[in-house]
């Protein structure tokens, strides 16, 4: 049961093989056994799921059930619950419980979907190897010494050691692609704007995309359903029609162009990464693609112009926790002034408290021109970029990562270094378009290897039609590491 | 050599929207404390804001009403500071990219001559809430009903040159809001506030001295005394060759001084920067042309048609024209009473001292325009007197009655015009006062018109006031002038 899809499961579910009740009891005790080892969960929402499950089996019983009734799913800590602790990975808000759903979790309420628990993450989503969250790193399933990646880290091991069929993730400059990338799994960043942001705990607001974290393209596809759509109290998501993004999964691959950033390619990614990435290609071409090379010609730009961009925008969006209304407050403060210096300085770990202080450093008058006006104008250099390559091609592809899953500890003391693990992923949320990581092989030592895709704004469809013909023709996807 | 003070001032006027700026929560005043706060206005986590577009077209309105450039593209950032009362850590304003621009609003000065204020900009922005120190003791309450409400903040061009223009300017931008409807104007619940920001300097030099900035003032006498009071402290410390501090000042209205707040040094730094969580806000030339044909008259444009029209005088034209409510009451007073002149006085005079002695609205008068109107004709037509006139007000007032007429008749003031009736008292009175006819009739001619008025007033109170006066005075002359031969 473990190793069944999204879309088995439905099918299990519609035809009577198992109920919800027994699909979710079957998940909870397997998280009760197994999570210890993984640390993918921050809170197990055990009572909720069962009542949850509880009313999916009886719509169900009453023909009303939907394509998503009764489905099990994991929510990233950073999407608000009701009632439920939603810690965004933090000392901070480890005692906050949202009075409010974000609208993602009310759209998986509304389809009858049951919430497993909220998932282990990188504080505030700052972080690549989820080493920087309040409750301890996840764990990589494949290799339990090595991290899952982040900042969705909790999210990638929970849906790859099988803690959960589908889950949801966020990325703001790789986020969903990187762990999905390290954990052998299918990650997808939509189009910003694409899905709410409202309830999902801001980052930087400008990069923040909500997606699904899934085993198949399919069954990102099935999630996607759920959670796009314009919500008008987030006022930069777009008022577009969504598509149902199964429909056109099947189509032919045929004349697809694919591009190769030669950025992409560079000597400095891991030789076996780079030949697990131009198999896929051949694949690619095998399915009808043609394939030629590109250029991103601002690519090294992206990592320095997205470390002012962001770390300026969460210094205002963090602003808000200052021990006042809730969240950590220090105890006893003399003053105000002590108030927040104590209840900040307690409440956030060492990454976060960085980021904070580039970014305070980065708007401050006389530095704003040199650094943030510098780093929007690289910005829209990068985009143009994107945007000038999608007009030759229909999907980019390259690797998700340079490396495959580094050792927990491994990059901690040297941040920059943790920061490049990011190339490949983070100039795409500068630009604002859809990436994907599929899994395409493995590297020494059996660590799982991603592909990545990127298409043109609102090219979902198209990225997961070009996936799922990917995942018909091979078997990466179906690897488990509870089996290896 | 003669200190002059340059004057500039920030006005913060809440926009009358029935919603938050940001938010869907009610902007009423006087609710319990955090009852008018939703998760936006409290920053819970994952909240985002929504511009509520009512407070766009008010904002735009004000443009227009004083003449400004519009920003057809206008940005919300993000100013970040630290403040309990402030729940996002920042407040949502525009700073590079206002929604108005460059405008000017005219000034009368009390020499009667006109002058031209500059309006550097106006822009949107969001209320903070607000934190009581005094109700707990070694703590501060924070109560988050006004935040996130809209306001326009103003900003003046340094263009004034002593407290008594400020205060012209500030009632000329509390008139045009007011008249637009687009803020309530009540300064009091702090609707219409003030930020002053003064200096001062020799006559004749191009230089500005350091200003300083007292904040939020929130009554046109306070913001009078207030500057009078920074100028003279600024002359006295520099005669006495100290030197003016750029500084945040606070006026205490209980003391009538200003007291140092915060010096530039420890300002904040407000790491100004576009709010990433809103759009650009982008209007076109049919939503602004479209705005522009909505907007009511204006207080310049009325205070001249009412000088053309009614033949006011340029004072009583300003007066009345300076709010919406004022000057219509004031022109459906003088279209039915048909006098304009006697309309503008009784509008200026017994209204307005009633409507003051009790705290009263000009809306919420007892006396209605119709009302008032109805009481002058009848002062024109003679059927009453204007002393009667004053008597019907205050019954009115009373709410004795629903029109001048009813109370004319239930009280029977109705004036005697009737000469039989008027004879009858004027023969009466000269019957009665022979010592007094005496003295009439042995005084020489040209003396005789001042004691007519002793006879006048006793034929008055025989007629308890209602006898017309004209044809009391013209009988009495008569007969007294035929008993003097």
């Amino acid at each position: 049961m473990f190793e069944k899809t999204l879309a088995e499961l439905a099918q299990g579910l519609s035809s009577g093989e198992f109920s919800s009740v027994e699909l979710t009891q079957a998940y909870l005790d397997r998280i009760k056994a197994e999570d210890g080892q993984l640390n993918s969960y921050i809170s197990v929402t055990e009572e909720q799921a069962l009542a949850q499950a509880e009313a999916a089996d009886q719509a169900r019983a009453a023909g009303e059930a939907g394509a998503f009734t009764g489905l099990p799913v994991a929510h990233k800590d950073i999407f608000c619950t009701q009632g439920v602790r939603t810690s965004c990975g933090s000392k901070m808000l480890d005692n906050f419980v949202s009075p409010y759903d974000a609208t993602v979790i009310e759209k998986f309420n509304a389809a009858g979907a049951v919430m497993l628990g909220k998932t282990n993450m990188d504080e505030f989503a700052m972080g690549s190897s989820n080493e920087s969250s309040f409750y301890g790193p996840s764990r990589n399933p494949w290799d339990k010494d090595r991290v899952p990646g982040g900042s969705s880290g909790g999210s990638a091991a929970a849906v790859a050691g099988r803690l959960a069929p589908a889950a949801t993730g966020t990325d703001t400059g790789g986020s969903i692609r990187q762990p999905a990338a390290l954990c052998g799994i299918t990650g997808l960043k939509p189009t910003y704007g694409r899905v709410s942001r409202y309830g999902m705990i801001a980052f930087a607001s400008s990069l923040d995309q909500g997606g699904p974290m899934t085993r198949t393209a399919e069954d990102a596809a099935m999630m996607m359903n759920v959670m796009a759509g314009f919500d008008q109290r987030d006022s930069t998501s777009l008022d577009r029609e969504v598509p149902d993004y199964t429909l056109k999964l099947n189509e032919s691959l045929a004349g697809l162009k694919i591009g190769l950033p030669k950025e992409f390619f560079s000597d400095d990614i891991d030789q076996e990464i780079a030949a697990q990435v131009q198999c896929a290609i051949k694949e690619f071409e095998a399915l009808g693609a043609t394939v030629k090379e590109i250029s991103l010609p601002n690519t090294h730009l992206a990592i320095p112009a997205y470390y002012i961009i962001a770390p300026a925008e969460a210094s205002s969006n963090l602003s808000r926790f200052d021990g006042v209304r809730y969240g950590y407050r220090c105890e006893n403060p003399v003053d105000l002034e002590d108030l927040y210096k104590r209840s900040r300085g307690e409440g956030f770990g060492a990454e976060v408290q960085r980021r904070i202080m580039v970014g305070t450093y980065a708007l401050s008058e006389g530095f704003y021109d040199a650094y943030y006006k510098k780093a929007l104008q690289i910005r829209r250099l990068i985009q143009q970029d994107y945007v000038n390559a999608l007009q030759e091609v229909d999907i980019i592809m390259g690797p998700t990562t340079p490396h495959p899953a580094f050792k927990l500890g491994e990059k901690t003391s040297d941040p920059v270094a943790m920061y490049m693990e990011d190339i490949f992923t983070i100039s795409l949320n500068l630009a604002g378009m859809p990436g994907m990581s599929v899994p395409c092989g493995f590297a020494q030592g059996g660590l799982p290897v991603g592909l990545q895709m990127i298409g043109n704004y609102f090219a979902e469809e198209r990225l997961l039609n070009a996936a799922h013909q990917f995942q018909q023709a091979t078997d990466w996807h179906k690897q488990s590491p509870v089996n290896a | 050599m003669e200190w002059e003070a340059v004057i500039g001032l920030e006005i913060h006027a809440q926009l009358a929207t029935k919603s938050k700026i940001f938010s869907g929560a009610s902007t009423a005043f006087g609710a319990e404390p955090n009852t008018q706060a939703c998760a936006v206005d409290l920053a819970l986590p994952g909240t985002l804001p929504v511009f509520n577009t009512e407070a766009l077209r008010m904002a735009v309105m004000f443009g227009l009403a004083i003449d400004a450039e519009i920003g057809y593209t206008s940005v919300f950032d993000r100013k970040n500071y630290f403040y309990p009362d402030l729940p996002k850590g920042y407040q949502t304003s525009q700073l590079f990219h206002p929604i108005v621009g460059i405008g000017h609003v005219d000034i009368e000065l009390e020499d009667g001559t006109t002058k031209r204020v500059g309006v550097t900009r106006a822009h949107l922005e969001e209320d903070a809430g607000k934190s009581l120190h005094e109700e707990f003791p070694s703590m501060t309450g924070i109560d988050l009903n006004r935040a996130g409400t809209p306001l326009l903040e103003i900003v003046s061009e340094p263009d004034m040159r002593s407290a008594e223009e400020a205060v012209a300017y500030v009632k000329k931008i509390h008139s045009i809001v007011t008249n637009l409807g687009i803020c309530d104007g009540n300064m009091a619940e702090g609707s219409f506030r003030c930020d002053c920001n003064v200096s001062v300097r020799y006559k004749g030099e191009e230089e500005f001295g350091n200003r300083t900035e007292t904040k939020n003032i929130n009554s046109f006498r306070f913001i009078e005394k207030a500057i009078k009071g920074e100028i003279e402290r600024q002359i006295d410390l520099l005669e006495d060759g100290g030197t003016i501090t750029q500084e945040t000042r606070l006026y205490d209205a209980n003391k009538d001084e200003t007291r140092s707040m915060r010096s530039k040094e420890e300002a904040n730094d407000y790491r100004y920067f576009p709010c990433p969580d809103l759009l650009p806000i982008v209007i076109d030339d049919e939503y602004v042309s479209k705005l522009r044909d909505t907007l009511p008259e204006l207080p310049d444009a009325r205070k001249a048609r009412f000088i053309e029209q009614f033949k006011l005088s340029d004072y009583d034209a300003m007066v009345l024209s300076a709010y919406r409510d004022l000057g219509s009451y004031f022109e459906t007073v003088a279209d039915k009473a048909g006098d304009a002149k006697l309309a503008a006085n009784w509008v200026m005079g017994e209204l307005s001292r009633h409507l003051n002695q009790n705290d009263t609205e000009i809306a919420n008068s007892p006396v209605t325009a119709e009302m008032l109107g109805g009481l002058l004709q009848r002062i024109s037509d003679n059927t009453i007197t204007g002393k009667i006139a004053k008597q019907v007000f205050e019954a009115l007032w009373a709410g004795e009655g629903s029109s001048a007429d009813e109370v004319i008749e239930a009280k029977g003031l109705k004036q005697v015009t009737d000469t039989g009736a008027i004879e009858a008292m004027v023969d009466e009175v000269i019957a009665a006062n022979q010592p007094q006819v005496d003295q009439y009739v042995n005084a020489e001619p040209e003396k005789r018109g001042k004691m007519i008025g002793f006879f006048m007033g006793k034929v008055m109170q025989a007629s308890q006031g209602k006898a017309n006066p004209g044809q009391v005075q013209g009988m009495l002359k008569q007969k007294l002038d035929a008993l003097a031969g």
